[in-house]
């Protein structure tokens, strides 16, 4: 112990000393892991660097206090137990750090999420912190009801099963008024479409306030719901500044016989653990529209990676939420993208280096969300979505249904008679996925608007290199 | 018009040849498959009439037994709308896979959309088949 402080003499002790780095710590099952990927600042040791992220996560402030020894402190310590160079990255550490259940407040993501994701991101001793992946046990889950829904019971209720379900969000997406916009539900919905969307940004504004909206909206969806004798639904965003303001729009969104309401990610964790009571409460299904999210998940090094965010998002309970198109034209390398529709559908997902995930993540029969596609996809790609998104997830083509040469319903009906001619092939056993502009190209010879949208936009692709991808990229071999 | 329930509505109708196909997809997951039928195809209608009971028990070659129960409920019923839906019971999932309609009317009236005023503008809808206010077993001719 020459030259090493005493561990509760006054003054600075490395974080490392305090006990918030453990390398013997065996997690307890009912443990919280995380994942962080750590760079420390030049000169600054990555134990200390991780053992700092765990202290500042946790119980540790940055001198030693006496106050710690009313308490049986080193259960309340979250403890560093691996620190592990990234392969290919400089200075790139990933460190897993064990939490306590007591920790943390039941069914209370505010509360998990401020202390993991709180002051510590701002640590000077760190150049940049990201939160990779948590592993949050059954004992933690089970204070959660999860999804208002979840698949099983949304497929049930909307009487729609074995192929992906199809949407639209309205454009443009600001300035139309209320009888304008019900116009586009309206030939969406008839011409072919599950669901169609109000955009993150359409609240109440000045162009079409609220219940205007929701009126016509309504009056489109029951006309379609009587021209097709389907069910159909419009997400009726409900996001206000206040949430005295979003449960009266809720409320009357139910009072008109709306399937389903929406809210956008900004309005922030309590509020969404909130409306998804309001939700179960009431039989209406609760589709999140991710708003805001890539300014912290999107960068490699800092930030929370979205698959944490689709845990905490499955926990507090929504029934659908954006997580990534990969063909489209927003962020979503295939591997990631693979990762987060696991999270969200699995009851089971294994660690997968490929995918992203760093832990064995048991659901506890918690109902599942269903992943929603959207922003720059159409038709033409039906076969790439339904090899990448697979069968449970939402397809929505707002430009790609609104956008059609013959209009709004001959791109609805070019969207669906793609889907469904895919699911029939594959179903039939062909290799859809390299078949797949021959299965279209035949459906469209009975289906002019098929036909068009083919032709318009046969060579729309979004080729960029993602800036988010898992560190280890499995290499595709010749067969 | 044309109700566009099921997984295939949009397609042109299915020949045997192709219900027979997704059939085997099914048994291929170990689906059960059964059979129902309407003369009520409200979309609000989750009880259609079950022809025998589903058919838990047929191997991946079997989709013959279950196309002649297939045939034998649309020879029954001429007049009906027919599904084949296929139930997955495994664990987390216990809820139908896969449904197609495959016989219809000979034609189809549709539904009428009713509309009652509320106060302040807003309205509440109901829907009601043309064919479903006849008597039960007189639809549809």
């Amino acid at each position: 112990m020459t030259g090493k402080k005493d561990r509760w003499a006054a003054g600075v002790t490395p974080y490392a000393e305090m006990g918030y780095y453990d390398a013997d710590y065996e997690p307890k099952d009912s443990d919280i892991l995380a994942a962080f990927r750590v760079t420390p600042q030049p000169g600054v040791d990555p134990v200390e660097a991780a053992a700092a992220v765990a202290g500042e996560s946790s119980t540790a402030t940055w001198t030693v206090v006496w106050t710690d020894r009313l308490t049986d402190h080193s259960n309340y310590q979250a403890k560093a137990y691996a620190v592990e160079p990234v392969p290919g990255r400089e200075n790139e550490y990933i460190a897993k750090i064990a939490y306590d259940l007591d920790l943390f407040e039941e069914g209370s993501i505010a509360n998990m999420s401020s202390s993991i994701i709180g002051n510590v991101f701002g640590f000077k001793a760190l150049k940049a912190l990201r939160l990779e992946d948590l592993r949050i046990p059954p004992h933690y889950v089970k204070t959660f009801q999860g999804p208002p829904h979840g698949i099983v019971m949304e497929r049930e209720y909307l009487d729609k099963f074995g192929r992906p379900l199809l949407g639209a969000t309205v454009k443009p997406k600001l300035g139309l008024s209320a009888r304008n916009y019900g116009r586009v539900v309206f030939e969406a919905l008839r011409g072919g479409l599950d669901f169609t969307k109000d955009d993150e940004n359409i609240n109440s504004q000045p162009f079409m306030r609220w219940r205007d909206r929701y009126l016509y909206v309504m009056e489109a969806v029951n006309r379609a719901i009587a021209e097709t004798g389907e069910i159909k639904g419009h997400y009726l965003n409900v996001t206000a500044g206040t949430m005295e303001d979003m449960y009266e729009r809720a409320e009357f969104a139910k009072e008109l016989g709306s399937v389903i309401v929406m809210i956008d990610l900004t309005v922030g964790f309590t509020a969404m653990q909130s409306m998804s009571k309001w939700a179960r409460r009431n039989g209406v299904i609760l589709h999140l529209h991710r708003a805001g999210h890539s300014t912290y998940t999107r960068q490699k090094s800092h930030g929370v990676n979205f698959r944490v965010l689709a845990k905490w998002c499955r926990l507090i309970g929504v029934d659908h939420i954006h997580a990534g198109t990969v063909v489209g034209k927003l962020e979503g390398d295939p591997g990631s993208v693979k990762g987060y529709y696991d999270v969200c559908r699995q009851n089971f997902v294994h660690a997968d280096p490929t995918t992203g995930i760093y832990f064995d993540q048991d659901w506890a029969s918690l109902p599942a969300v269903m992943p929603v596609a959207s922003g720059g996809i159409h038709a033409g790609q039906m076969h790439q979505l339904l090899h990448h998104l697979g069968e449970d997830s939402i397809l929505q083509f707002g430009g790609g249904t609104i956008g059609h040469p013959m209009g709004i319903g001959a791109g609805a009906t070019a969207n669906r008679v793609a889907v469904e001619a895919m699911i029939q092939a594959r179903n039939e056993g062909r290799d859809y996925f390299q078949e797949g502009p021959d299965i279209l190209q035949r459906a469209a010879r009975g289906c002019p608007e098929l036909d068009a949208a083919l032709q318009v936009w046969k060579d729309v692709t979004f080729e960029f290199e993602s800036t988010d991808t898992p560190d280890l990229v499995v290499t595709p071999t010749v067969a | 018009m044309r109700i566009t329930q099921g997984t295939f509505s949009f397609l042109p109708d299915l020949t045997d040849e192709q219900i027979e196909a997704q059939i085997h997809y099914a048994l291929r997951n170990g689906w059960a498959i059964s059979v129902e039928h309407t003369d009520d195809p409200h979309p609000r209608n989750a009880y259609w009439e079950m022809w025998n009971l589903p058919l838990f028990d047929l191997s991946p070659d079997q989709a013959d037994v279950a196309m002649r129960e297939v045939k034998a409920c649309r020879e029954g019923f001429p007049r009906h709308y027919v599904k084949v839906t296929a139930y997955d019971a495994r664990y987390t999932r216990q809820t139908t896979a896969l449904a197609f309609i495959v016989a219809r009317p000979p034609e189809e009236p549709g539904f009428r959309l009713e509309r009652t005023d509320k106060s302040d503008r807003a309205m509440r809808y109901a829907l009601h088949g043309y064919a479903a206010e006849r008597p039960a077993g007189r639809r549809y001719g």
